[in-house]
């Protein structure tokens, strides 16, 4: 109980900032998906893919994916990277009697927020769109929440590490900007050679894109990929033992 | 209970090749305010990072109200609150909202949180700022929110990290009162400062920090006791010289024998010249 209370404490002025800057957010969440999914969807390409559906439909559970990253990533690195560098008040909750482990999950709390409200607006307009094709599961909300938890923990990690907010913007075009585009979230994995394919498994982002794309298309794709979920579980569990072992050591 | 409620003992703290901290020994007793001086880089913020757990540290033990630091960070923690050097509110945040999360880090009951709040904030004259974005305000104000935050969880020592670097003189005045205000209300304030005159005006002890060492530690008057009661102050060469003896007598028989020097003045010996006599360097010029 003092956990969760914890928790909660650490990601209340998170909250707070969200709520203080709720439409802003809103609109930037929301705008470049739209934008990928016009672009991508309706623009370059159109037609049915190799499983059956029409790339709309294939195309908006990688949106979802690929805003999964985007939203949580960059909300948890961009407050935190700010609080420790700039403000100094993440120093200020680390000189508070709370468990490191309460502030790795709270810190991330930002990230995961912001992340289900932008794949959840982006994939209520993919249901309208494709409403036959698309599907809402329990299973789709899981694997969307796994995804914005284990891309908030990256975001913390990466906010942890840099040195400063252009090392952040290194990590973000050197990591995130490739796996944005390669792992799966436009194209099917399995259509590249398997020299790729063996280094596109080895990214979060990749098991999360099929872990979605399966959730949301169950008739196209009828067997769903649990290792992909177990490994992108297994990413989660690591990037919060690495948090935590950067705050133990004091290594941030 | 221990009449210190900080004992630091053989405190070593190392970065890379250079030795912060080198067997500091200190013993803060309880309800006194005491000033932790030193010139930059002589480790009085490392000093302080480390018993707020900010830094950790390589050997030594560290003591707050009784609690081993390594052995109960958490009591620990909830027994002392940190004023940081450079403001560390949060910025996207109002006063209040910073004021709630630092009481909700303590878990902090919600009635007694808002009581706390709206009592220190009338105590520091904030109650019309409480709604407003912290970078409203100045300095000063910052500084009075950040130690009420620091204030909420009630704790036993207050550090306070050169609270009015950056002040200008009327902040800084302002900020002494407030020092002297908690110091009256029972709580033992460490106090690290530039400012000689801040330690000289509001210190009971002061602690002279160099090379990661205590060089010196009593009372203000005690120390200038010890240098000499009388300073002579004088230009030889184009350069500011200092002698200091026990009696009047004496610093002006000194003065009958000077040649060839100029601007000289007797005048009672001050903190600085303690300081500059013990580390053979004005306050804030080593590196």
């Amino acid at each position: 109980m003092t956990f969760l209370k914890e928790v909660y404490a650490v990601a209340w002025g998170d909250m707070r900032f969200l709520r203080h800057n709720f439409l802003s957010i809103l609109i930037m969440s929301i705008m470049s998906p739209i934008l990928y999914l016009v672009a991508f969807g309706y623009g370059l390409r159109s037609g049915s893919t190799d499983i059956g559906v029409s790339y709309v439909a294939f195309v908006i559970p990688g949106i979802v994916a690929l805003s999964s990253l985007s939203s949580a990533f960059s909300s948890t690195s961009t407050r935190m990277n700010v609080q420790r560098l700039y403000y100094k008040s993440f120093d200020e909750m680390m000189m508070c009697p709370l468990s490191l482990s309460a502030i790795v999950v709270g810190k991330c709390m930002l990230g995961l927020v912001r992340g289900l409200v932008s794949c959840g607006l982006l994939y209520a307009i993919g249901l309208c769109l494709q409403p036959e094709e698309l599907v809402l599961s329990p299973l789709f909300v899981l694997c969307v929440v796994c995804s914005c938890m284990v891309f908030s923990l990256l975001g913390m990690s990466a906010a942890l590490l840099a040195k400063s907010h252009q090392s952040m913007g290194t990590f973000s075009s050197l990591i995130i900007l490739p796996m944005t585009f390669l792992c799966g979230t436009f194209f099917s994995v399995s259509s590249l050679n398997p020299i790729f394919q063996a280094i596109l498994y080895c990214l979060p982002l990749t098991h999360a894109s099929e872990c979605i794309r399966a959730a949301a298309l169950p008739g196209a794709i009828p067997e769903f990929p649990w290792i992909s979920l177990v490994v992108l579980l297994a990413f989660g569990v690591a990037f919060f033992i690495l948090n935590h072992h950067l705050l133990k050591t004091r290594k941030v | 209970m221990d009449d210190d409620i900080i004992i630091i003992t053989d405190l070593v703290k190392k970065f890379g090749d250079k030795t912060a901290l080198d067997g500091l020994d200190l013993r803060v007793h309880r309800g006194e305010l005491f000033g932790f001086l030193g010139p930059n880089g002589a480790g009085k913020t490392t000093t302080v990072r480390c018993i707020a757990t900010l830094t950790n540290y390589d050997s030594g033990t560290i003591i707050v109200d009784g609690v081993d630091l390594k052995k109960n960070q958490t009591a620990a923690k909830n027994r002392m609150g940190v004023i940081q050097q450079q403001i560390s509110l949060d910025k996207d945040l109002t006063i209040r909202e910073n004021m709630i999360s630092h009481a909700m880090y303590h878990l902090i009951p919600k009635k007694e949180r808002d009581e706390r709040i709206k009592e220190l904030s009338d105590y520091f004259d904030l109650g019309e700022y409480l709604d407003k974005p912290v970078d409203s305000l100045s300095g000063g104000w910052k500084k009075r929110a950040a130690i009420v935050c620091a204030m909420l969880h009630e704790p036993a020592v207050l550090f306070l990290d050169e609270p009015t670097s950056g002040l200008d003189i009327n902040a800084r005045r302002l900020l002494w009162d407030v020092v002297k205000s908690l110091h009256a209300k029972g709580t033992t304030v460490f106090l690290t400062t530039h400012y000689i005159e801040e330690a000289e005006a509001l210190c009971d002890r002061v602690g002279i920090i160099n090379k990661g060492k205590i060089i010196a530690l009593d009372e203000p008057k005690k120390l200038c006791e010890n240098v000499g009661n009388v300073a002579v102050e004088y230009m030889d060469e184009g350069k500011t010289r200092y002698r200091y003896f026990k009696t009047d007598e004496e610093a002006k028989e000194f003065v009958s024998n000077l040649n060839n020097v100029s601007n000289v003045t007797i005048r009672a010996t001050n903190l600085e010249d303690v300081f500059v006599e013990m580390t053979g360097s004005s306050v804030g010029s080593q590196k």
